[in-house]
C-alpha cells in the first residue's frame, strides 16, 4: 500500500465511509445538441441526431444513417490549439471538448502552461473502439506502402487507448489518476462508477468521467457487417433509432462525448458549487458468457445482479426508483432487458417507474454512450422531466404489460428525484449507476 | 528561391507548432525550436516532414539532427535547392 501521505491531504476529517461523491459539472457534444442548454432542449423536444450520411451510402454500407454531433470543425478551435489538433483524431476531439466543457460548468479555469499540476484531480474518460480512423486512413496505408518515416510524431498518442484521456489531463494539468477504460458499450457507465470509487476511496477529491467516441466509419463497419445495425429505414433517419419498438431491426451508430465532474460532497460545499446530483451507488460485473449470455448476448442473472448491486450499494430499494434511463439499444434484447428490470427492482409491470432510451435520439453512441446518458439523467433529475423515447409508438409486443410504464412524449416531473442507469455491453458487461437529485436529501 | 522567402515560408512551417507567442512574434534566424518557441521535441519530426513537403526535398535524419535555430532550417534548404 501507498503511505497515506500521497493521497490527498483532506482540508475534510470525513471518514471513507461518510465520502459521499457528487455532480458538480457536466458537458456534453451529442448529434443532436452541444453544450447543456442545446441537449436539454433536444432531450425536451424530442429531436433526434441521426441522418443519413453519404459517406456510408458511397462505402455500400447496409446501415447508412448515424449520429454525428455537427459543426464540429466550426468550434473546436475555441477548445483545442492547432497544434493539439494537428495530433488529435475525432474521439480525441469530441472527450477534450466534452471534458473542458465539464470542467467549466463545474466553476474551474482552463490553466495555463505554468505552475503546477492539480494532484486532487484526476480523469477516467473511456472509449469503446477509440483511434481506429487514424490506424485505418494513415497508420496502415503508409505503412503497408514503405513509408513508416512519413507517419510522423502522432501516431502513438492518437492510436494508444489512453489517448483521449491523456490529452485532457495535459489542458487541464489533472494530477490525480489519469486513465482510460474500455468494456464496449459499458464504457462511460463503468468509467463513472470507477470515478466514484476512487473519491469514495480517498484517493481522489474531483474527478472527470465519461466515455467518448468518433464518428468513423471504420468504427461502424464491423457492426453492420454483423447485421445489428438497422438496416431498412436508411430514408427516414430519424425514425431509424427505434427502442422498445415492435419494428426495431438494430442500433443506429452513434458519436460523442459525455463527461461528468464528481467530487467529494464537502470539497463541493466548500467552495460553493452547483451540484446536480448525488451518485447514490453503482455496480459493475460481467455475465462470464454463461446462462444465455455470451460474447454479444447479456446473462440475464448478470443484469439483474449488477442492478441489485446498484440499489444495495445505494441503500435504496428498487419501489425508490422513480424512472430508469435503460441500456435499450433497438435491438431483440430491449424486452429481456426490460423485464430484467422488472425483477431486480421487484416491481411488477404495472409499478415500473419511467421507462425510455435516449438512443432513440441520439442513437448508439458505443463507448461514450454511458456518459452521454448519464448526462442526460443528470439534466433530467437538475430539470425535473422526463424525456419521451420516440419511435416506439408500435411497442414491441412482449412489453404489452409494461406499456403504462413507457415514456413516448416528454414530461414534465417536478418531484423526480432518482434515475437508475445501466449499460449493458458486448462482454457481456454490465454497468448500473443510482442518481438521486441534490436538493432531495 | 530567395532565402527572406525561404525564411517565411519556415515561419509559416514553424507557426502551428509554437507555444511562446511573443517569440514568435520576434522570430529571427538565431530564434531556437525548441528552447525560444518551445516547440515539443517529438514534433521536430513533423516539422521536417513539412519541409520536405513544401521544398520537395529530403532531408537525412543527420541533417535533421542538427536543427536547432530557423537559421539552421534555411541554411538546409538553401543547400538542398541550390
Amino acid at each position: 500500500m501507498w503511505p497515506e501521505a500521497l493521497f490527498p491531504v483532506w482540508e475534510f476529517p470525513v471518514s471513507k465511509a461518510e465520502r459521499r461523491v457528487v455532480i458538480t459539472g457536466l458537458g456534453v457534444l451529442s448529434p443532436n445538441g452541444h453544450g447543456l442548454d442545446d441537449f436539454t432542449a433536444a432531450l425536451r423536444e424530442g429531436r433526434s441526431g441521426i441522418r443519413h450520411h453519404a459517406h456510408l451510402e458511397e462505402a455500400k454500407f447496409a446501415c447508412q444513417v448515424g449520429g454525428i454531433p455537427e459543426n464540429v470543425a466550426q468550434f473546436q478551435g475555441q477548445y483545442l490549439t492547432d497544434e493539439e489538433l494537428f495530433a488529435m483524431n475525432a474521439n480525441m476531439i469530441y472527450a477534450a471538448i466534452g471534458a473542458i466543457d465539464a470542467w467549466k460548468d463545474a466553476g474551474f479555469e482552463v490553466p495555463g502552461l505554468d505552475g503546477e499540476a492539480d494532484w486532487d484531480t484526476g480523469a477516467i474518460i473511456g472509449t469503446g473502439i477509440g483511434g481506429i480512423d487514424t490506424i485505418a486512413e494513415t497508420l496502415a496505408p503508409r505503412t503497408d506502402a514503405g513509408k513508416v518515416r512519413r507517419l510522423g510524431s502522432t501516431m502513438v498518442e492518437q492510436i494508444m487507448s489512453s489517448g483521449n484521456s491523456a490529452r485532457i489531463a495535459g489542458k487541464l494539468a489533472l494530477g490525480n489518476q489519469v486513465s482510460t477504460n474500455s468494456s464496449a458499450c459499458n464504457t462511460g457507465t463503468e468509467a463513472i462508477i470507477q470515478a466514484m470509487q476512487r473519491i469514495r476511496n480517498g484517493h481522489a477529491i474531483r474527478m472527470l468521467a465519461g466515455g467518448s467516441e468518433g464518428h468513423s466509419h471504420y468504427i461502424w463497419a464491423g457492426f453492420d457487417a454483423m447485421r445489428v445495425l438497422n438496416r431498412t429505414m436508411n430514408d427516414d433517419p430519424e425514425g431509424a433509432s427505434r427502442p422498445l419498438s415492435a419494428s426495431a431491426a438494430g442500433f443506429i451508430p452513434g458519436s460523442g462525448a459525455g463527461v461528468l465532474m464528481l467530487e467529494e460532497l464537502e470539497s463541493a460545499q466548500a467552495r460553493g458549487a452547483r451540484i446536480y446530483a448525488e451518485i447514490l451507488g453503482g455496480a459493475l460485473n460481467c455475465g462470464g458468457h454463461r446462462q444465455g449470455g455470451s460474447m454479444t448476448a447479456p446473462n440475464p442473472h448478470s443484469v439483474q445482479r449488477c442492478i441489485r448491486g446498484a440499489l444495495a450499494d445505494a441503500g435504496i430499494a428498487g419501489s425508490e426508483v422513480d424512472a430508469i434511463n435503460g441500456h435499450l439499444t433497438a435491438t431483440f434484447a430491449d424486452p429481456h432487458e426490460v423485464n430484467n428490470w422488472s425483477k431486480a427492482l421487484e416491481v411488477t409491470p404495472a409499478d415500473m417507474p419511467h421507462v425510455h432510451s435516449t438512443k432513440s435520439l441520439i442513437g448508439h453512441a458505443l463507448g461514450a454512450a454511458g456518459g452521454l446518458e448519464c448526462v442526460a439523467s443528470i439534466l433530467e433529475l437538475h430539470h425535473g422531466f422526463v424525456h419521451g423515447s420516440i419511435n416506439c409508438e408500435d411497442l414491441h409486443p412482449d412489453l404489452t404489460d409494461f406499456a403504462a410504464c413507457v415514456v413516448h412524449e416528454t414530461i414534465d416531473v417536478p418531484d423526480l428525484s432518482i434515475i437508475a442507469k445501466a449499460s449493458f455491453g458486448f462482454g457481456d458487461v454490465n454497468g448500473c449507476v443510482i442518481f438521486r437529485k441534490f436538493d432531495k436529501l | 528561391m530567395e532565402n527572406q522567402e525561404i525564411f517565411d515560408k519556415v515561419v509559416g512551417i514553424l507557426k502551428p507548432f509554437a507555444k511562446n507567442e511573443e517569440a514568435l512574434s520576434g522570430i529571427s534566424l538565431e530564434t531556437s525550436l525548441m528552447k525560444d518557441l518551445e516547440v515539443n521535441s517529438a514534433r521536430l519530426v513533423d516539422i521536417v516532414l513539412e519541409i520536405e513537403d513544401t521544398f520537395d526535398i529530403e532531408v537525412s535524419d543527420d541533417d535533421a539532427d542538427q536543427v536547432n535555430t530557423v537559421g539552421d532550417a534555411v541554411n538546409l534548404i538553401v543547400a538542398a535547392t541550390t
